[in-house]
Order: C-alpha cells, then structure tokens, then sequence
C-alpha cells in the first residue's frame, strides 16, 4: 500500500520507526491530491511547499528523537479555520484572497502537535449547507462515486480522508457538517460536546453550535487528535474549563453491560438499507454484549427529530445573520452583492426573526425548545450510556440534489440536529453499503463531555466490522 | 437662558440622560490590546478581536465587568446577579463586526439614585457595559489645516492624489471598554443635569475607574429632551414631582454625542426655547435625534423617529451569561472607596468645617486625601483642621506637587498661627459681638468694611498673633 493510504496510528509509528519519513509521507498524499483532485475537487487552497518545508522540518525534529503527538502527520484543514499567512475563504467569494494574521487556536494546537498541512479543503460557502454545492470555488465529488455528494459542510475534508489524500483532516459541525460527510463518504467523524474544542479563529458560522473536530480513517486517529484538541481556549469564552481526558486510553474497554439507547422516533422517513444497517449495528453491539433498549420502554419521551429542524433554523440563521454582518465591504475587498444565495436567504431569514415583534414569536420560542431538547436528552442519558441511530436518514444524494431546495441541509441533517442543538459530543462510524455501494454511517452520541465512552464504544464497533477496511475506487 | 416668564407657567421640561463613561482599565473590553488609545498612532493598538476579523472571539475583561459594578453601586443600584452581554445590530463603518457588544434586558446594574444638593432624587434606570467603536476622520489628504495632513503619512497615500476626499478608521479606540449609565427622566431644568454630570464625574474619579476627561471624550452625554404642558391648577409649577409614564409628553428629542457640561447646558436651554416656541404654534416637536453644533450654537436636526434602528438584539452567544454571588457584590462593596457625599459628611462632622470648605476640600479625592494627612501632621504641631483647610483653599495647593508635611511646617513656621482652641475664640467672638454692637449693627445693614474692626478686637484679645482670615470668617458665620 502507498503511505498515503496510512491510518494516524499507523503512520505515527512508521514515522517513529523510521520505517519512512515525513518528507515521503507528505510527498505521497500531494502525489495522490495530485491524481485525484481535478476528479474530487477536495482543495481550495493547496499548500504544497509549507507542506514540504514542514515535513523537512518534522523530519529533523524526528531525527533528534523528539516525539509530539502529532510529529510530521499530514492533515487537511477546513478552508473555516484561519491559517496564519495563508488564504482562508471559507469557501465564498466574499472572502476570496483574505489571508489571516493569526491562526485559529486548533490550527496553532495542530501546529504544535507537529502536523504537516497540506491545504485547506473545499466547504459549503460559510459552512452553509451539506452538499458543498453552496460554495464559491466548485462542488466536491464523492470517492465513492463522483456522480454523488460527500455531504458538509465539511465535504472537501471528508473526500480527501475517504480518497486517501491525506492521513487525516480536520472538519467543524454546527448540526452535521462532519457527522453527515463522513457518513456519505466512510470515514469516522468527531464532533466532541460543545466547548471542548476551542472556535477561536473559525469563520463563525452559528456561535452558539459550532464544534470543530476530527475527521479520520479509524476511531483510534480521532482520539489521538482529540488529544491535541481538547481543552480551555483563553481565546474562547465558552470553551469549557472542564478537565480533558486521554482520549485514546480506554478505546479497547470492554463494552460489556453498556446501555444503548435507540428511538423509533430516528427511523422514521429513513432509506431501507440505511434500517437495514442500522439494524445490524443494533446486533454487532448486542454480540459484544452491550444491551440495546428503546428508550421508550424506558419511560423516556423525545421530541420528534423534525422539531429541532424548525429549532436550529431559527437559532442558527439568527447568530449567521449578525455574524456575517462584519463583511461589510470595507474592509475584505468584497461588497455584499457577494455572497451567495443560500448566505443571502439566511441573512434575511435571520435579521426577520430577530427584527421588533418577531423575536418573542421566533427566537425567544426557539430558545425554549431548545431548552426542552436540552432536558429531554439529560433525561435520557439518566437511563442509558449513549444513544445510536442513523446518521442521515439516506446515503450520498446525486450531485445537483440541493439546487433549488433551499431546506436540503436541514433535511439531510434532521437525525444530527437534536444533539446539536444540545451541545452533545456524536460519533459517524462506517456501518455497511448501500446497494449502490455506497457509504451508510453510524452515529453513537453521548451525554456532554462524553467523548470517551462514545470512542470506547466507536472503536469496539469498528473493531468487530470490516466496513472501514473496504476503499472507494478512484 | 431661562426660558421666558409667560411660557414657563405653562412648560415643563422633562429631561433624561444617558451617560457614555469611558474606563481606564489596562486591557479593551474583549480583548487584550492596550486601552489606552488617546493621541496614539491609528490602528497600532488593534488585534483580530477589536478589528473583528473572521473567527476571532471576545473574551469579557473581568476588571471592567468589576468597575462597572461599583458605579452601579455607587449610584445606588440594585445589581443583577444574573447578567449576560447581548448584540446591538447596526451597520457604521465605525463598528467592526456590525453589531456592538452591550447589554440589553440583564444590565449589571438597576433602579439606582442620585441625590442633588436641594434633595431631589434623580433616579437611575440602568448601568450597563459596552464596548466603544472605532474612530471616522473625514477630510482631504492635501489639506493643511485638516487632522489627516498631521498624520497624512500614515494615511494609504501611495496613490493617494492630492485634495483626494478620504474616511480614514481608527481601530485604536475599538472595544475599549465604556459604562451606560440611564436616568430616568427627572431633571426639570439644566442646571440640575450639570449638578448631576458634576457628581457623576466626581464619583467616577473616587472610584479611580475613569479619568472622565471630557476633553479626551471619557465622558460623552446625551441629553432627552420633551416638554410637558402642566395642568393648570393653582399649584402649578411649585411641586413638580418626577413624572411617571403615563404623564410622559408624546414625543422626545435625543441630543447625541456632546462632550462638555457647558454645551449640554446650552443644549437643553436652546431645546426647551425651541420646543416651546413650537408648542405656543400649536404644532407637537417631531420625535428626533440632533445633534449639538458649536458653530451655530444650536441644536440640529440628525435623524427622525421614522429613520429609527431596530437593533435586533438578541445574547451574545459567545460570551456565556455572567453570575456573580451576593458574597461576591458586598466584598466589591467593602472595598470600594468612601464616596464624596460620605466623605463631605464626615469631613463636616470629624473636622468642624463649614459647608463652603467641605465642599472645596472634597471636590477631588487627591485634595481630600491630602488634607486628611496634613491634619494628621498637624495634630503634633498643634495646628487645627481649620488652619489646614484655610491654607490649602486660600493658596490653592497642589496636592500633586506638595506634601502635607511641608504645608504643616509653613503653617508653624509663618508664626500667623497660635494653636487656638475653637471653643477659646468662639467664646472671645461671642464677648466682642456683644461688645461691638453698634459694628454688628453697620455689618448687618450691608456696611461690610466693619466686620474688619471685629476682626481686630478679637485678635487684640489674643497675646500671640492668630491667622486674621478664620477669626473672619469665624465672625461671618455668627452674622450670617
């Protein structure tokens, strides 16, 4: 296999190993970007000499035996995180050509962990949807097949882990954006609770949401990257001061007595084959000897999924409306007449409910069904360890699928929202194919903060399946 | 100017005021940057937070947040336990992220009061934090006498023609931290709004969190104006008690932005002769927002009620609410600096003092301090309060370029002093009015010459020579 088909854990021990070195590994992922991306279009910006000077310079870290966690590891950036020096679009017009003067936190954090950047990654413009079809720079193709989306907003992340572009990336959520394209594109995607990962210097999309995090090949990289993530941000006031866990120690727990909560209610409208897998899921977790129990029986009532659809949207374009109210066309180059539709419809949704006499109507009665998702879900997780369901009630929609629905992400998002909306930590693992072979995910949440149990429960899933093994054609 | 006899049977103003203070903490409101921004080199005190660059997040100065609750509770506010930061949508190209961070509905502080001289309370609505925009210079590049030409080489002049109109921004003063203090609207006339901005200003500067300098703009007022058409009974304008709600005149006319008490006063005097003259057409003063001009010495039009923002505020989401503990607020409480009605109080009380010094001595808290140390001094030099106070009124001493000490030692040493015990020249002031009244009697019928001639038998009574102006002013007190 070529290194640029490497997992994290594996790469970090041929790179400790000496077996190869970063400079090679680096050069195999930009040989591969090079190959695929006119197909793939995973790329905003390419970085290809930081790329190698970076990996020359890991290289002699490497050489003095010095050991960072993350020490020449290729990754991939999500074109919302500043980069210090280097061109941050967030996938729109409005910001073609900005160069930051400062890194985002996790970008910094990244940096030194050791990690080698081989470019920013295609995204819906502003993280406004979940097809990459709302960006400014071109669509991203599915590896899995390019006639397909691979979902976002984090779909150029997403693509480039899944084509093996790269070792691993680094994509942001605020109801889905790395759950969904990881699903539709087969890969593992980390979305950890709100605030325990720092949003410092991510192109703010809905403040109260927003949640970077990894975006892997296996669960074991995720810990591993979570590791280097985690934590209180000086920057980030509401980053959480709560202590951080090792991420990675207790993945090969046994799950054993774990109670697995599902609802009736996250099957509904859901694709046959993505129940079917489901299902199976359901089986895998009761044979390692979890228990899986409908949470009804538990005496635990859940608002249907589609409430949090009219929740989020009022929240989220609210927080848009007044966030993307700084591109105000004196200082970033662009007038407003740049923005694309999908930022224009939110900017106007947005400012109306929020506008004298619509704000108790709208946001202020958003606010307090959040507050109910926020309980029911404490309520819940009383009863049970976790809670699993589909990750997207269907498969990798065809290109062309959001043109001309203007709701398609919400749609595409309804069965990640509820945990959204509450701030919880969820997991996408592979969980089997579609019969158009095409990637069905799994999503495991948690309560807050509990990164760690649904890591422990991702990877004993992952390690008695073989769906993460299987690698699109490219 | 007062308002004209015949209409002020008939007018009453009713005036509010909102009060921008500007603190002078180390760090800006958000972010770390220096606040400290008067008179520096434009956009040199700037980062991602105060230029409101993409993903750049605000993390709330602890101090401020500090600062503004002990103005809160010094004008008597109630605090909120529970606050939060909200964001005030509005487009200016002052305003880097579009939206200024302030508090909407949870304000630090609440339902506070003033007390003025004549014992009229002026309410206070709310006391909140904000953040400050940033600065707009208009000009022309070439222009000589404009502020640009100054630092014109900082301007972007590569390509810049000459006489070329340009808005130049400032970023230097973005989020540097600023208290809104809200009255209600209590005040009747102009006067009793500069006695207000007096105290308000010397509070500020006890609690040592603003330099109020109003020429560096730490303090910017906006007055509200409206009129109120009093009933017309037979108690008319003698007790006009504050206004409640449903009494309130249909309009109201904001004056924005002015930066010195004497142009508030000029403003609401020119508004209420305005409005009057209006309101004797039988027309209604349009809702509106002006603006002061010193040029033409009156108040102008800016913007109508129509033209009004809705400033869609709603929680700033990235700035969790904010809890403080009731332990938390009586400790800031116990730690905050005795305030200048408690100080001329006891100043009164512990020093003997007459209004006229107390008012003087505690203007400022420097002064006040030093007296306090130079009466300490004194103590062992058996020179009085009184002589203290005589000397630093009279020869106006600095107390940032002497010392007590000194002060005390020129007293002794300029041998016009005695340590005279009060109660011993009461008793001779006393024998000598009794004495003297044919001089008490010329004084009091205006021939103010004779207090001199008391002034010299009750120091004849005395064997050492004592200080002429306290046995003087001694002497006023009893004839007044």
């Amino acid at each position: 296999m070529d290194l640029n088909g490497l997992t994290l854990t594996e790469a970090k021990e041929g790179l400790l190993s000496k077996q190869f070195s970063s400079s090679e590994l680096t050069k195999a992922c930009l040989k591969r970007i090079k190959a695929t991306d006119e197909k793939l279009h995973a790329f905003v910006t390419l970085t290809e000499a930081h790329a190698l000077e970076d990996a020359r310079h890991a290289d002699e870290l490497l050489s003095e035996g010095q050991d960072l966690p993350l020490l020449g590891i290729p990754f991939v950036i999500k074109d919302n995180f500043s980069t210090k020096g280097i061109q941050t679009t967030a996938s729109s017009n409005v910001l073609r050509g900005y160069i930051p003067p400062f890194d985002a936190t996790v970008v910094a954090k990244l940096k030194a962990a050791g990690m080698v950047m081989l470019g920013k990654t295609n995204m819906d413009a502003f993280a406004h949807g979940s097809s990459t079809e709302t960006s400014d720079f071109g669509t991203t193709k599915n590896p899995w097949n390019t006639e397909f989306l691979p979902g976002g907003s984090s779909g150029g992340t997403a693509a480039s882990v899944a084509a093996d572009q790269t070792i691993a990336g680094i994509g942001s959520e605020t109801a889905g954006s790395i759950r969904q394209p990881a699903g539709w594109c087969g890969i593992v995607g980390l979305k950890p609770t709100y605030g325990r990962v720092s949003r410092y210097g991510v192109v703010t999309m809905a403040s109260s949401t927003d949640s970077p995090g990894p975006m892997t090949k296996r669960v074991e990289d995720s810990a591993l990257v979570l590791n280097v993530l985690a934590g209180k941000d000086p920057h980030d006031g509401t980053s959480s001061p709560k202590p951080t866990k090792d991420y990675a120690a207790n993945l090969k727990k046994s799950i054993k007595g774990k109670k697995i909560g599902i609802s009736s209610k996250y099957l509904e409208g859901v694709e046959g084959d993505v129940v079917k897998a489901f299902n199976e899921a359901k089986k895998t977790f009761e044979k390692l000897g979890a228990t899986v129990v409908d949470i009804a029986s538990l005496g635990v009532d859940i608002l249907d999924p589609k409430y949090s659809i009219g929740v989020y949207t009022i929240l989220q374009r609210a927080e848009v409306s007044s966030n993307l109210a700084r591109f105000d066309g004196i200082r970033f180059g662009q007038t407003r007449d740049a923005f694309g539709e999908e930022a224009k419809r939110r900017i106007m949704l947005g400012t109306y409910t929020l506008s004298a006499g619509y704000y108790d109507a709208y946001y202020k009665k958003a606010l307090k069904v959040r507050t109910i998702i926020v309980s029911e879900f404490h309520k819940m997780f009383e009863k049970v360890d976790a809670f699993i369901a589909p990750t997207s009630p269907s498969t990798a929609l065809p290109l062309g699928s959001s043109k001309n629905h203007p709701m398609f992400g919400e749609m595409a998002d309804v069965l990640v929202e509820p945990s959204s909306i509450a701030g919880l930590p969820g997991i996408n693992v592979p969980a089997g194919f579609s019969s158009k072979n095409l990637p069905i995910g799994l999503q495991i949440m948690g309560p807050q903060f509990a990164e760690d149990i649904i890591l422990n429960l991702a990877h004993e899933f992952e390690t008695n399946t073989e769906w993460h093994l299987q690698k699109p054609q490219l | 100017m007062a308002p004209a006899k015949t209409t002020a049977m008939k007018y009453t103003p009713v005036i509010g005021l909102e009060v921008h203070v500007e603190l002078k903490t180390m760090s800006k409101m958000f972010c770390r940057c220096s606040a400290d921004y008067f008179g520096k080199e434009p956009n040199t005190h700037t980062c991602p937070v105060c230029l409101g660059l993409p993903g750049a997040l605000p993390v709330a100065n602890a101090k401020a947040i500090e600062w503004c609750i002990m103005i809160a509770l010094s004008l008597n506010c109630e605090i909120n336990l529970l606050s939060k930061f909200d964001r005030k949508n509005y487009f200016y190209p002052d305003l880097a992220k579009g939206y200024q961070i302030s508090q909407y509905d949870l304000p630090f502080g609440k339902n506070g009061s003033i007390e003025l001289k004549s014992g009229k309370k002026i309410r206070i609505r709310r006391v909140h934090m904000e953040e400050d925009t940033a600065k707009l210079t208009h000009g022309q590049l070439g222009d000589q006498n404009s502020e640009l030409s100054a630092k014109g080489g900082s301007a972007p002049s590569g390509k810049s023609q000459n006489n070329e109109k340009v808005s130049l921004i400032d970023f230097n003063r973005s989020g540097v931290p600023l208290v809104e203090i809200v009255t209600e609207p209590d005040f009747s006339e102009a006067g009793e709004v500069k006695e207000y901005l007096q105290k308000l200003q010397q509070i500020v500067r006890y609690l040592d969190v603003s330099n109020a300098d109003m020429e560096k703009g730490d303090m910017r007022l906006e007055p509200n104006i409206s009129l109120q058409v009093t009933r017309n009974t037979p108690h008319e304008g003698k007790n006009v008690s504050p206004v409640t709600s449903h009494e309130l005149p249909s309009y109201k006319v904001e004056v924005k932005n002015i930066n010195s008490f004497r142009f508030v006063e000029k403003a609401i005097n020119f508004e209420v002769k305005r409005q009057e003259d209006i309101l004797e057409k039988g027309q209604s003063p349009v809702q509106e927002t002006r603006g002061w001009s010193e040029i033409k010495n009156q108040t102008v039009s800016q913007r109508l009620k129509e033209e009004a923002n809705d400033y869609r505020y709603f929680p700033e989401p990235d700035i969790p609410p904010i809890r403080h503990t009731k332990e938390q607020i009586s400790t800031l409480l116990s730690r905050m600096p005795e305030l200048p009605d408690a100080k001329y109080s006891r100043f009164l009380r512990e020093f003997s003092l007459n209004d006229y010094d107390t008012e003087i001595l505690t203007r400022e808290k420097s002064l006040a301090d030093f007296f306090e140390e130079a009466v300490r001094v004194g103590k062992d030099h058996s020179v009085t309060p009184k002589q203290i106070a005589n000397t630093l009124i009279n020869k106006k001493v600095d107390p940032s370029s002497s010392e007590p000490a000194s002060i005390v030692k020129q007293i002794v040493q300029s041998g016009q002093v005695t340590s005279i015990k009060e109660e011993e020249l009461e008793k001779i002031v006393t024998d000598v009015l009794e004495s003297n009244q044919k001089a008490v009697g010329d004084y009091k019928s205006g021939k103010e010459t004779a207090i001199m001639f008391l002034v010299g038998q009750v120091m004849r009574q005395f064997t050492t020579k004592i200080d002429a102006s306290v046995v003087k002013e001694t002497i006023k007190r009893r004839l007044s």
